[in-house]
């Protein structure tokens, strides 16, 4: 398969837009230049945030063959950075622009067996996958981890599609996803395909590695929108260039530098690149490193972080119950 | 009085090719483990090698990073490739396995990796959608590893579209004014012919009866029938197979032996295999053998016929490149179509319908204006 790089902006229609889970909108749109999309693919949409244009990155749910109607579907996260706010509030007959289908997150057709990973809004990058791979004939599984039923977008009609391959695994049912066991029941030739929290992730690639499967065969996307820590306010000092201000909750810390005017050097904003990284030079709290491009070594040195994704937390005792001191992170920048 | 003189044709003169196909890559042997084939296939440059273990590989000939021709890299371990620039390592899936400035991998970093099929002699190679790859849609060149056949070929790269092979092999009237001294006899064009289909193939039968044979049938009747005097019963039987193969099945028998009737016994039998596998819109790789099923011990035999279609292919090539210069300086002619045609527009149509379920036109887009 030939995949998908360029981007080709178009206008799309909304034709639909409705809550399928709690905090999830799947909206449909008509693209007006269509063409079939295919597993892993995702649309970068031009969206409004505080009334400035920008680009946010959803997979492509499901899709009519020949791509004249695609599915988003949405997560509003408490601490969203703006772009979902704008999401969700899409009406039927708004028009917006949007790439035909990128890819970054290719299936590989012939693979032995399949085991493929979701944690939470994830499943709209692996939905596709699965109805492939039955389509197909091909051995796989589909396990949907996530917090609550209630969160879980299309469970039922994966259900129904999927069958005995579908596991679902619901934490605050009891159910939650034993990794280890999950990866130490993967066939040697098998891949698995996950996108999800970088929690998750995480503890998927450590047993993995552990498991001493190949590294190649371990296929993920990052959303760059979870860390081990929620999202907190934080100070962040420039002093080399004399800036400051407060990292907000719903923006990132490359967005914040670009706000205060830094001239910024960034390409993926999904911590995978490594273009964005800053020099760490004091710290009053800990890193919360939310890439993939650092490793583990890396993170330990904390010298420096990929200031797309990556954020600071306090790390102090809580002054009064439920507030504590901002995290105050020192760095210089390229 | 007013004159109609619209004309409408749909026959294309630079064909597109359907993606979801298989085509040859290259010859078995030109694929190794010890180094690695720059070739493009179908529009896509590609970077083809074997493993360690002997499988075909084929990626495409760009790295992720910078798009450097891995085809100048080397291969390393049991089945990587690095690139030539910054080292970058893939795998035989094109999935990358060392960034050597840094730690970790970029997972985003993969380049693409297409079905290969290992057959008949040939490495082949699926461009479209790899779901619809199905083995079984490989045409049959059976003859090419028979042990009832022997023969061998050679690869013409032809400075045309893909199509005018095509078409040079479904009308063989032209051996009379091409190949004059081969294979032409005036014959050919005076004989009728029978043309037949089904949804991906499409057979031109033509007999010759009772006429002299040709040198280079002459020389082959005498090399299984030592001293043959006479006249012979000619057959070209012309079989296409999508999306740009075609097998012919050539050969003359002492005339009146019952050859038409099915009993070739007194006659010598060749199978000229042929596929083409477009490059560009404006050139393509033509492999073909010449198969014979008599005399299999002789390779004297297997290199003199080798020599001999080099030649006659040669003058098909020379043809066809002229051709093409021609279609090209004259932008504002059309194609018009002859009965002798009828083959090579079965062939057409069974190309356009594949490409309108493609989603593509059937005019190449890079055709100049008119075309």
């Amino acid at each position: 398969m030939a995949d998908s790089q360029h981007e080709i902006w178009q206008n799309a229609a909304v034709v639909a837009a409705e809550d399928v889970a709690a905090g999830i909108r799947r909206v449909v749109l008509r693209p007006e230049q269509p063409r079939p999309v295919r597993p892993g693919e995702h649309v970068d949409v031009r969206v409004l945030v505080h009334g400035e244009p920008q680009v946010r990155s959803y997979s492509v749910v499901d899709a009519a063959d020949d791509g004249t109607q695609l599915a988003l579907s949405v997560f509003r996260t408490p601490t969203s950075r703006g772009g979902s706010v704008f999401m969700h509030g899409l009406e039927p007959g708004q028009v917006l622009e949007i790439t035909q289908p990128l890819q970054n997150f290719p299936l590989r057709v012939g693979a032995p067996s399949y085991v493929l990973l979701a944690g939470g809004i994830g499943i709209t990058a692996v939905a596709g996958m699965a109805a492939l791979l039955r389509r197909l004939g091909a051995d796989y599984r589909l396990v949907y981890v996530a917090r609550s039923r209630a969160a879980m977008a299309y469970l039922d009609d994966l259900a129904a599609l999927h069958g005995d391959r579908l596991e679902a695994h619901v934490d605050d049912e009891g159910g939650s996803l034993d990794v280890p066991a999950l990866v130490a029941g993967v066939p040697e030739s098998a891949e698995l395909y996950m996108c999800g929290p970088i929690r998750l992730m995480d503890a998927v690639r450590r047993a993995w590695a552990e498991r001493g499967l190949d590294r190649t065969s371990l296929r993920y996307e990052t959303f760059g929108n979870s860390g081990w820590f929620d999202a907190e306010p934080f100070v962040v000092r420039v002093p080399r260039l004399g800036a400051e201000t407060v990292v907000g909750s719903d923006e990132s810390l490359l967005e914040a530098l670009e706000r205060e005017g830094l001239d910024m050097m960034s390409d993926c904003r999904k911590g995978e690149c490594g273009l964005c990284q800053v020099k760490v030079l004091g710290l009053a709290g800990r890193i919360d490193h939310r890439d993939v491009f650092y490793s583990d070594r890396q993170k330990e040195t904390g010298t420096s972080m990929c200031c797309c994704v990556s954020r600071a937390v306090s790390a102090a005792p809580e002054t009064v119950p439920g507030e504590r001191p901002a995290a105050v992170l020192t760095i210089d920048v390229p | 009085m007013t004159v109609a003189a619209t004309k409408t044709t749909s026959t294309a003169k630079l064909l597109s090719h359907p993606l979801d196909a298989w085509y040859v890559a290259g010859w078995d042997h030109e694929i190794t483990a010890k180094g690695i084939l720059s070739r493009t296939v179908a529009g896509r440059p590609l970077a083809l090698y074997r493993t360690e273990d002997g499988r075909p590989v084929a990626l495409a000939d760009a790295c992720w990073h910078r798009l450097a021709p891995l085809s100048q890299g080397k291969l390393v371990g049991r089945d990587e490739i690095q690139c030539p620039y910054h080292g970058l390592r893939y795998n035989a899936a094109g999935r990358c396995t060392s960034m050597p400035a840094q730690e970790t991998l970029n997972p985003s970093a993969t380049v693409p990796s297409y079905p290969v099929l290992e057959r008949h002699r040939y490495v082949w190679v699926w461009l479209g959608d790899p779901t619809r790859a199905d083995p079984a849609l490989l045409p049959d060149m059976h003859q090419m590893d028979s042990p009832e056949w022997a023969g061998d070929g050679e690869t013409i790269h032809a400075p045309c579209n893909y199509q005018l092979v095509l078409d040079n092999l479904m009308d063989l009237t032209h051996e009379e004014f091409v190949h004059s001294s081969s294979i032409g006899q005036e014959e050919l064009s005076e004989s009728e012919f029978e043309t037949t289909h089904d949804e991906n193939s499409v057979t031109v039968t033509r007999w010759m009866r009772n006429i002299d044979a040709p040198p280079f049938w002459l020389k082959n009747m005498r090399d299984r029938f030592p001293g043959f005097e006479g006249k012979v019963d000619r057959w070209q039987i012309i079989h296409y197979i999508f999306p740009s193969t075609i097998c012919i099945d050539v050969g003359v028998a002492e005339a009146g032996t019952g050859a038409p009737e099915g009993d070739r016994s007194r006659g010598v039998n060749g199978y000229v295999m042929n596929t083409i596998t477009p490059e560009t819109d404006r050139s393509c790789h033509y492999f073909w053998a010449f198969m014979r099923n008599y005399r299999l011990e002789s390779q004297l035999i297997t290199t003199q016929l080798r020599n001999g279609v080099h030649g006659v292919f040669g003058e098909d090539e020379a043809m066809l490149q002229a051709q093409q210069a021609a279609i090209d300086a004259n932008p504002e002619h059309e194609f018009y179509n002859l009965n002798i045609d009828m083959g090579g527009m079965w062939v057409r149509r069974l190309l356009e319908r594949a490409l309108e379920a493609e989603g593509r036109p059937a005019a190449s887009p890079t055709a100049p204006a008119g075309a």
